[in-house]
């Protein structure tokens, strides 16, 4: 058996079903050996990708999601993948053939140091200099990616280990590292601590992030915001935690979130945070949160407690196991004035927003970015994934995404424009059953659409929305208000035809051009299991 | 403010850069760092000086326990700790300052360990205070060469805690 052999049966161990990659030499005896298993090879059209359909799979089924590169070029366009993965915490194990080890470090053809290069984002790395640790390795990776902080973990494999003969394969039954115990469960005395500063508190309010998903706690923070009827709002990376219909939610804090959830945050006198970094997009001044309010900050991570903003309550432990903790304890005193405060300020805020944007479907002369994504997301299954990429589409489809069953993706930390075709494609893969759409703005589409190839070949039919105005519309946006419209670099005139694009992948495309044609334009677009490509037409005036 | 990491390490390659990495990554600054096997060979013991405010030097210790290369992160203030410091200053010296130089290592606790006609190389070994103020004494004074370990540090002994 070799070395690559060994790789592969540990792929196996660890119930892998599909491997994105992308082959060269260095890789060459890896994927060679996966021929003879029935994990199934992904062939993506360039390396980031591969890390991007990882990170959809990782996401949809909670296993981790693995990518397969060859060295140098190949290792290093996988860099901005491990990184996006990384910054939304996203459990994925990527391997990356490296030249011969006695040739390592003398700059021969396609050498680079990929652990080197990636050692600040990835939870961590291993270069093989030994065939026989190629199943502690393996073990270890895929325990490290998928526990505690979830994230990303490199091995990075010269080829003659690949080649190498192993003398016996013996796959640990755990991993065993007297460096790496992540806290589980979290303090008793913390969490009786964080019901009574509740009982005395009058303003509560939860906001969760995207920490909730990873550890699936979503239902366990549902059930203990109703049964104690706190009021929840989420981060970016939070959505759909809450189902949008559920009476304690607020939506979505922070720049591009909404006023009412704001000012929900800002008068609250306690924040229970739970999975939530506490950064720039999502809390402006993170100093002053803890000002005239107990924080409460729930984190796997110790060292994310008290980085931005300093907890009166840290507290440290998986979340689904601290708020399964929380549901053990009696329920507290009801915040009926607040959650009323709250209710009127988010009908007020949803009335004024609805009557606003009635004028603006009416007044449009193309599609009106919001409406579009509304009745998408009416329209869409109850259980779909809605993928949204990064840009002015991603800020539409966080404000306006409706939550029932399904999930929805976005590259929230990294802010990685032309992650959301890839993503999809291994979210479509993990849940063959599933509809998932992509919704994508006209930049980042053509950051990314060589993967049209991908889904044509292996026939997986993912759903796919470009908002197109012809523009890097948030960037336009951006200059607009901080440069006065002095637009530069920002114009995407040249963008190609997407209806021979569709028709040269061989998809199916439909253009939406007004308000008036949405709901059918929808219908056709969703009507089927087929690849579609919706081009819809928004003026690039739009502000998100 | 200062503090002290001592830190056990999986003694591998590419540890050292990690650790560095962290502090360059997050600007944590490095006051000294000092690297050396312990009695096990398969584990380094890192001592790293650092100074900032107090939430920096927290995550600094954070940072440091979530580093899966690190097995224990001891963190101490300069105080709670005693700290030792090597340093070898070659310097040239004539007739006019040799007496002073020699009553200054006499007064410190230095000691000469090479000498020639016109050189000298001074030995100290005391706290990194000891030393700085030691160097202090010598800045009239060409140095030639001087080399300086950085900190080495434990904590002091509280009979209960260590026993256990």
């Amino acid at each position: 058996m070799t070395g690559a052999d060994a790789l592969v049966k540990c792929l196996r161990e660890e119930a892998v079903e599909y491997v994105f990659g992308y082959p060269g030499v260095a890789i060459a005896p890896f994927f060679n050996s996966i021929l003879d298993t029935d994990i199934k090879t992904i062939l993506v059209r360039q390396e980031q990708h591969a890390a991007h359909s990882a990170n959809g799979y990782a996401r949809t089924t909670g296993k981790v999601g693995v990518a397969a590169v060859t060295s140098g070029p190949g290792a290093t366009n996988i860099i901005t993948g491990i990184a996006t993965a990384f910054a939304d915490s996203i459990p994925i194990v990527v391997i990356t053939g490296q030249v011969d080890s006695k040739l390592v470090g003398s700059d021969v053809f396609q050498e680079a140091d990929i652990c080197g290069a990636c050692e600040s984002f990835v939870k961590y790395s291993y270069i093989v200099r030994n065939v026989n640790d190629i199943p502690r390795i393996m073990k270890e990776a895929f325990y490290i990616a998928n526990s505690g902080r979830r994230g990303p973990v490199l091995i990075d494999i010269p080829i003659d280990i690949q080649k190498a003969h192993i003398k016996d394969f013996n796959y640990p039954d755990e991993a065993k590292l007297r460096t790496y115990r992540p806290t589980v469960k979290g303090n008793a005395v913390q969490i009786k601590k964080v019901f009574a500063r509740l009982k005395e508190a009058s303003r509560p309010i939860i906001c969760v992030g995207g920490g909730v998903h990873l550890a699936h706690a979503e239902e366990a923070v549902r059930e203990f915001a109703l049964k104690n009827e706190i009021p929840v709002v989420c981060t970016m990376m939070g959505i759909g935690v809450m189902k949008s219909n559920d009476p304690m939610f607020f939506g979505m804090v922070g720049n591009n979130g909404n006023s009412y959830g704001n000012r929900a945050m800002n008068e609250a006198d306690m924040i229970i945070m739970a999975g939530a970094r506490v950064a720039d997009r999502s809390i402006s001044q993170p100093d002053l949160i803890t000002a005239n309010k107990t924080l409460v900050h729930i984190d796997v991570d110790p060292a994310e407690i008290g980085k931005n903003a300093g907890p009166e309550i840290p507290l440290v432990g998986d979340i689904a196991s601290v708020f399964e903790a929380f549901n053990q304890q009696e329920s507290v005193s009801s915040y009926d004035n607040w959650i009323d405060t709250l209710k009127a300020y988010k009908k007020e805020t949803d009335d004024k927003k609805l009557k606003n944007l009635l004028e603006r479907v009416r007044k449009a002369s193309l599609v009106t970015p919001e409406e579009f994504i509304i009745q998408l997301c009416h329209k869409l299954k109850d259980d779909a994934i809605y993928v949204a990429d990064v840009g002015q589409n991603q800020m539409w489809s966080c404000g306006n995404y409706i939550m029932r069953n399904g999930k929805f993706f976005t590259s929230g930390g990294m802010g990685t424009m032309g992650y959301s075709i890839p993503a999809a494609v291994g979210a479509k893969l993990a849940s063959p059953d599933k509809q998932v759409v992509a919704v994508i703005g006209d930049g980042a589409f053509q950051m990314c659409f060589m993967e049209l190839a991908t889904m044509r070949q292996y026939h997986i039919p993912v759903k796919i929305v470009v908002i197109k105005n012809g523009w890097l519309g948030l960037v336009r946006q951006y200059q607009h208000f901080t440069y006065n419209d002095r637009f530069s670099v920002t114009d995407l005139s040249g963008s190609p035809e997407l209806d021979k694009i569709a028709e040269a992948y061989e998809m199916n495309y439909i253009k939406l051009s007004n308000n008036s044609e949405i709901g059918d334009k929808i219908d056709a677009f969703l009507g089927d299991d087929e690849s579609t490509l919706m081009e819809v037409d928004v003026n690039p005036s739009e502000i998100a | 403010m200062k503090r002290i990491y001592s830190c056990l390490v999986e003694n591998r390659s590419g540890v050292l850069a990690k650790v560095a990495g962290l502090f360059w990554r997050r600007c944590f600054n490095i006051d000294s760092l000092t690297v050396g096997e312990t009695e096990d060979k398969a584990i380094s013991n890192m001592v790293i000086v650092s100074s900032g405010d107090e939430r920096t030097l927290e995550q600094i210790e954070k940072q440091l326990n979530k580093k899966l290369d690190i097995i224990k992160v001891k963190t101490f203030d300069e105080s709670e700790g005693i700290s030792q410091e090597l340093v070898l200053v070659k310097i040239r010296y004539n007739r006019d300052n040799r007496k002073d130089i020699m009553e200054n290592c006499q007064i410190m606790g230095a000691r000469i360990v090479d000498l020639s006609k016109s050189m000298m190389t001074i030995k100290m070994c005391d706290t990194p205070e000891r030393v700085q103020m030691f160097l202090d004494t010598l800045k009239s004074i060409r140095i030639v060469e001087l080399a300086r370990t950085g900190t080495l540090a434990v904590t002091k002994i509280k009979e209960q805690s260590d026993e256990k």
